[in-house]
């Protein structure tokens, strides 16, 4: 047991030395984990933000008018009036992605108690927009009719007002969320390719033959790369967490930074287990690429950093499933800004280290293999 | 008057007659001096010979002369025009060809050999009729000719060096620079060498051949002798010239002489004590030791037995097996049949006690460049275990005893190679082990080098009694050894004494006993004697064949590196799955797993009143496909409960009085939780509950409308324009292929330079008239093919099996992907040329591409919605744009009108990265 730790420490420092030897490589990585974190997070407003609305008006009564000035920012720009023949002009041109048709005399008739029928064109190309942005304008035009009908009789009608809360997050403010969905994606991408890279450059230079006829196994050389490569990337991540996604973005941590701190080790880990098993499948830098790539775009992608886990169709939940990088950010969210404990994550917790031993496991495998059928 | 004009004549006679003409040359690297004020003259028609020891600027001065390295001091004149001048470089590139060191440098492994004399005749602009039949003239005239089909990767080290030289005269250069080109060649393979350079030389007898070499033997033969040490030539004539000035007998001895005073080495009189026969306790032992690779028969019933103390010598031709059997007797490679005993145990590669008591010394240096040489032997004392206080003093001992003390705190990567042999040397014996093992570990080091090295080796096994099992091509060190066995394609021929192979068939000299051994028993061997006059016509020169028109010439480099590349790739059938198989898979995992619809969303409620009115209300959701109740909530501490361990992520709750006011009409609210943790899924979740809660509005009004005539019967139909149904998969499959087209390529063009640059094929690039725009779009086209392909497959994908209906134009979808294409390999272009190796070039493509690409590209959020320096980093990507167009295209039917100026904005990205990247790759290594 003592040899193996003393092996692992020293392969480990010499993985450190040429690492922090190569100065772009620790140029990215300041990149990624400052401007990038920073970028990223500051990027996005509402998932409805300053979208463009144009009215067709064909009543032009006070209603109307309300109607218009009602809709207002940060969500909508102010709406523009355009005439009914250019909708489809407009709407193929992505000049608006909401275009309200109001019919005409829809105040006359509302106030006579006959049915008006507001049309809505939306772009739904963009489909996050087009739900979230078609509902509020409903609920908006809607509010304005009710107001308008209701407002002069005077009587007061069965109203029922919907009031809307966010847990955790009460503003919506998008940056939290986003600066932890980009601490996941440079997590997974810098681990995995530093980790991956440091095994494939062995290869290509010959020295892991070295190291191989030396009293050291195969399970020590991966060891060392993933804990050197998960603690240099670790620095840079908690140096991130603290001054960037804390200090200069005012992130609020619900939760223990200890806790989550552990979890993000453990996840380390597993990223640059498959890290390992990326640099053993691949002969060459051009297939670790490839291999890389499709790796590691759906850990960001199909995490639920960008689109909701649950939303995935069953059969694709299966898939993910064996992401760590799915478990170790509904972790993170849980820990961050609902402040959970470890009573409540400690299986998602379990789950990243099975994860990550599995891939090691494999990788061995692997490794035993690929050095047995090396060519002359 | 008249002497005047004869004087000139003279010059202009003399300069006609020079090939080469070196004036005060100086160069450095940083702080360190490799050429120091050379000065050098290499007339037409002669072989001059450089020689010296590793690291005193013979490279560096042939790769000045070939054009390769940017100049820095001095002159150097090169049939008849400046090298510094780069309009005169590619004038002369056509007549000079360049050898670096290294066996096949400057080949391609995965092309075979007539592919690789193809690539070099196209970059010299040979037509198909005139190339081919050069080809076939130098491939007969090196005996090639049986193996035009045969991977370079697959021929032996020989094999090698003379394709090598077929692609230097492939264009019937007036000057042949050749730098160390036997080095790690067999004695077999060497001497056919030489005698195909006289060949040629007989053919074209205005040609100048310069040569560096570390055979003394070779040197002999040369013309000129230009010694060389510290970066300076010491002195310059022929061997017996030289012999004759230091009154020397050997030119060796002539070298030491040369040498400044403190530069000289105390003389190594190298003589090796016999070994005492004690004990013969049996220190390897290999029976029928077999390795197969696939058909491929390596090793073949090796057996042998080598006795504690001797030292074994292991000679044979390049790719005979001695590598293989090394590594099997390490363990590092298991045996097909047979087996190993190392003092007694089975070689087993798990066994980390045997490990302990054997040093390996691999072909190649491996050690750790980046680290010192401190560093690197500290490393090893840990890894064998060393006690740790002996470890500082045995790193100083072995510093001391192998001459590397003052450079102890140098990267080990930027020695000179015969230092860099014995620091791997110093790390193999760092824990005493009993038994070394050491793979060529002389190769291209210099005789002085040489003969230190084998001084440790001598002390090692008659003092210390370790048995030292090692391979050489070196003929003097091979007698050097206790006994030596000689093998060919994987079969031992013969075993015994140097002097008694040597007397048996060699006529006493162990190197003709080596080349008889392997006549007799390979019938490929043809002997050069035997067919001699027939080559000499074959290599006649077609002098008038050079001048070309330019025009074409820029067409055929271009297209030169445009097939080679073409053909790495499709010798790659791994690469290729992925390239293609791998945007499919990941086109199907997000097409189907990018989604915001939202089905079945759990739910659940909080309901203080229970009156009818609220059940009334949160029927409402029971009632809509959109959302499930999961669980009901009795009090508020177990709201936060749940949703902290985020068993929901919506609570609907219903005031106490709720059903009251309702019946008395009043006014009141009801209240919606939502985890705002996601913000988009928040986002989302509350756009639901607004659609919910206005539904339940409407159809409260309805119900009461006609009585109270109080509600506004309002209803609001909503057209969701392009995308009926509202599905993710409309905008998603066409958003996916702008991320892939941008990833894949660019990934792979920038590995592609790296890699030359790394390997060191870039030198091609160097030395051969072909300009960097040649060079990098002929790079670009295969990946452009690449990328084309896959956007067909993936529009293809999302046409059919996605069912996202195409309405526009296709043409213009696939003339915008071409130019992003066309951009993204730029990028990837960009990155190669300011990075190093391989590692960085997949690093910075990775990092720099991957916000713009998948984040700030406008798949999940408009771009124009993007705030801050995120909105400016998504419009200066190509990305952005090309996904507008993609999902314009498919959805909303859009054709060259309104996508005309997105595909201009792609192109623009085009001249954006290649300007830079043009201006920024050296044409010259520095």
């Amino acid at each position: 047991m003592r040899r193996i730790v003393g092996n692992i420490t020293w392969l480990g420092r010499k993985e450190f030395l040429s690492v922090l030897r190569d100065w772009l490589l620790l140029a990215l990585v300041v990149y990624a984990f400052g401007p990038g974190i920073y970028f990223q997070a500051q990027s996005a407003g509402e998932s409805v933000n300053n979208a463009a609305v144009a009215f067709v008006d064909n009543d032009r009564s006070p209603l109307s008018r309300a109607m218009r000035e009602a809709l207002y920012g940060p969500w909508f720009q102010r709406p523009e009036l355009i005439s009914g023949a250019r909708i489809d002009a407009v709407m193929d041109a992505d000049t608006f992605t909401f275009v309200v048709v109001l019919p005409r005399d829809m105040a006359a008739d509302l106030r006579a108690g006959r049915a008006v029928t507001i049309q809505l064109n939306v772009d739904a190309t963009d489909v996050m927009q087009a739900t979230v942005g078609a509902n509020y304008i409903r609920s908006i035009l809607a509010r304005e009719a009710q107001h308008f009908t209701t407002g002069e009789a005077g009587a007061a009608a069965a109203q029922i007002e919907l009031v809307l809360r966010r847990a955790f997050n009460p503003n919506g403010n998008s940056t939290w969320f986003e600066a932890i969905s980009a601490l996941l994606n440079w997590l997974t991408t810098l681990t995995v390719i530093l980790t991956g890279a440091a095994l494939i450059r062995e290869r290509e230079h010959g020295t892991i033959d070295h190291l191989l006829v030396m009293p050291v196994t195969p399970f020590e050389i991966a060891m060392s790369k993933v804990l050197a490569n998960a603690a240099i990337v670790f620095a840079a991540f908690t140096a991130s967490l603290l001054f960037v996604v804390r200090g200069l973005l005012d992130v609020p941590i619900a939760g223990s930074v200890p806790l989550f701190l552990s979890g993000t080790f453990l996840y380390l880990f597993a990223a640059a287990a498959i890290g390992v098993l990326l640099g053993t499948a691949a002969r060459s830098m051009a297939q670790f690429a490839l291999l890389m790539i499709i790796t590691i775009l759906p850990m960001m992608i199909l995490s639920g950093g960008m689109s909701p886990v649950e939303s995935q169709p069953q059969w694709l939940q299966y898939i993910t499933w064996f992401l760590p990088s799915r478990h170790y950010l509904s972790f993170s969210e849980a820990v961050l800004y609902r402040g959970a404990g470890v009573g409540i994550v400690w299986p998602e917790v379990v789950l990243v280290g099975v994860l990550g031993s599995g891939f090691l496991a494999v990788s061995l495998i692997l490794f035993r293999r690929a050095v047995t059928a090396a060519g002359p | 008057m008249r002497r005047r004009f004869s004087e000139a004549m003279t010059v202009a006679d003399k300069c006609d007659s020079i090939a080469v003409s070196v004036r005060s040359l100086s160069h450095r690297y940083g702080d360190s001096v490799a050429l120091n004020d050379v000065a050098l003259e290499l007339p037409k028609g002669t072989l001059a010979g450089l020689f010296g020891p590793d690291g005193v600027g013979k490279s560096t001065l042939m790769g000045l002369i070939a054009g390769a390295r940017k100049m820095q001091e001095g002159e150097i004149e090169v049939l008849g025009g400046p090298m510094r001048k780069a309009r005169h470089r590619n004038a002369v590139f056509p007549r000079i060809a360049y050898m670096p060191q290294g066996l096949g440098q400057n080949l391609y492994m995965a092309l075979s050999v007539r592919e690789n004399l193809q690539f070099f005749g196209r970059l010299f602009g040979q037509s198909a009729g005139e190339r081919e039949e050069r080809i076939d003239r130098l491939l007969r005239a090196t005996r090639l000719d049986p193996f035009p089909d045969r991977p370079v990767g697959k021929l032996s080290g020989g094999m090698k060096q003379k394709l090598g030289l077929c692609c230097a005269l492939i264009h019937d250069p007036d000057l042949l620079i050749l730098d160390e080109p036997t080095t790690g060649v067999d004695p077999l393979s060497r001497r056919q060498f030489w005698a195909l350079i006289a060949e040629i030389r007989n053919t074209r007898p205005e040609m100048a051949v310069l040569v560096s070499t570390a055979y003394m033997e070779e040197a002999e033969g040369f013309d000129t002798l230009h010694a060389m040490y510290g970066g300076r030539i010491l002195s310059s004539g022929s061997a017996t010239a030289l012999r004759d000035e230091t009154g020397t007998d050997t030119l060796e001895d002539a070298f030491t002489a040369l040498l400044p005073e403190q530069a000289r080495s105390d003389p190594v009189d190298l003589e090796i004590p016999p070994l005492e026969q004690d004990g013969h306790e049996t220190a390897i032992e290999a029976r029928d030791l077999t390795r197969r690779f696939g058909d491929f028969t390596a090793v073949d019933r090796v057996s042998f037995k080598i006795a504690r103390g001797e030292i074994f010598g292991f000679i044979g031709s390049n790719g005979s097996g001695k590598t293989t059997t090394m590594k099997m007797l390490t363990g590092l490679l298991p045996a097909s049949e047979g087996q190993v005993e190392l003092f007694g145990h089975k070689v087993d590669a798990g066994d980390i006690e045997t490990r302990k008591r054997v040093g390996y010394m691999s072909q190649s240096f491996s050690l750790y460049g980046q680290l010192s040489l401190s560093q690197n032997l500290r490393l090893h004392a840990r890894l064998f275990r060393l006690p740790p206080d002996e470890i500082e003093s045995r790193i100083k001992e072995l510093l001391d005893r192998f001459g590397l003390t003052r450079h102890a705190d140098d990267a080990a990567g930027a020695l000179p190679l015969g230092l860099r042999q014995r620091l791997s040397l110093a790390a193999a014996i760092i824990h005493r082990p009993e038994l070394l093992i050491l793979d060529e570990p002389t190769s291209g080091v210099d005789p002085a080098g040489r003969d230190a090295f084998w001084q440790i080796l001598s002390d090692l096994s008659r003092d210390g009694g370790v048995t030292i099992f090692v391979s050489t091509h070196f003929m003097n060190e091979a007698e050097l050894c206790d006994r030596i066995s000689l093998m060919h394609k994987g079969q031992v021929l013969t075993v015994g004494t140097p002097d008694e192979i040597a007397a048996d068939r060699g006529d006493g000299d162990l190197e003709s006993a080596f080349i008889t051994h392997i006549r007799e028993n390979d019938d490929d061997i043809t002997d050069d004697e035997e067919e001699d006059a027939e080559p000499k016509e074959r290599l006649k020169s077609e002098d008038e064949a050079r001048r070309r028109p330019r025009g074409m010439a820029f067409v055929r480099r271009l297209l030169a590196y445009t097939r080679r590349e073409s053909f790495e790739v499709l010798r790659d059938p791994i690469r290729m799955t992925f390239a293609f198989g791998g945007s499919i898979l990941l086109m199907f995992l997000f097409a189907y797993g990018i989604s915001m619809d939202v089905e079945d969303m759990e739910f659940a409620s909080f309901d203080q009143d229970r009156s009818p009115e609220s059940r009334a209300y949160l029927q409402t959701f029971d009632g809509s496909r959109y959302f499930e109740r999961v669980a009901t909530v009795e009090s508020r501490a177990a709201l936060v409960e749940l949703m902290r361990a985020g068993e929901t992520t919506l609570i609907v709750g219903i005031p106490n009085g709720y059903g009251k006011a309702l019946r008395e009409g009043r006014a009141t609210a009801v209240s919606a939780w939502i985890d705002g943790a996601n913000t988009q899924r928040a986002a989302t979740i509350e756009g639901y509950v607004q659609g919910a809660h206005a539904s339940y509005l409407a159809a409260r009004i309805r119900d009461a409308g006609v009585d109270t005539k109080k509600g506004a019967d309002l209803t609001v139909t909503t057209r969701f324009d392009y995308n009926p149904t509202v599905d993710s998969i409309m905008a998603i499959a066409p958003s996916v292929p702008a991320i892939l087209l941008m990833m894949f390529p660019s990934i792979l063009m920038a590995i592609s330079v790296a890699r030359e640059r790394e390997i060191g094929t870039i030198t091609n690039f160097h030395v051969t008239p072909t300009r960097r725009i040649e060079f990098m779009l002929g790079k670009q086209l295969p990946y452009i093919a690449i990328g084309m392909i896959n956007f067909t497959i993936m529009t293809a994908m999302a046409a059919w099996l996605f069912g996202v209906p195409f309405k526009g134009s296709f043409s213009v979808l696939a003339l915008g992907a071409l130019v992003y294409v066309m951009a993204s390999t730029s990028y990837g272009l960009l990155v190669s040329v300011f990075t190093q190796t391989q590692v960085a070039a997949v690093f910075a493509t990775m990092v720099i591409s991957m916000m713009p690409t998948v984040i700030f590209s406008g798949m999940m959020q408009p771009v124009a919605s993007l705030e801050g320096g995120a909105r400016l980093i998504g419009m200066a990507w190509p990305t952005h744009y090309y996904m507008y167009m993609s999902v314009g295209a498919f959805t909303k039917g859009l054709g060259v009108a309104e996508l005309g100026s997105e595909i201009m904005w792609i192109a623009l990205f085009v001249p954006a990265f290649l300007l830079p990247a043009q201006l920024l790759l050296r044409k010259q290594a520095r």
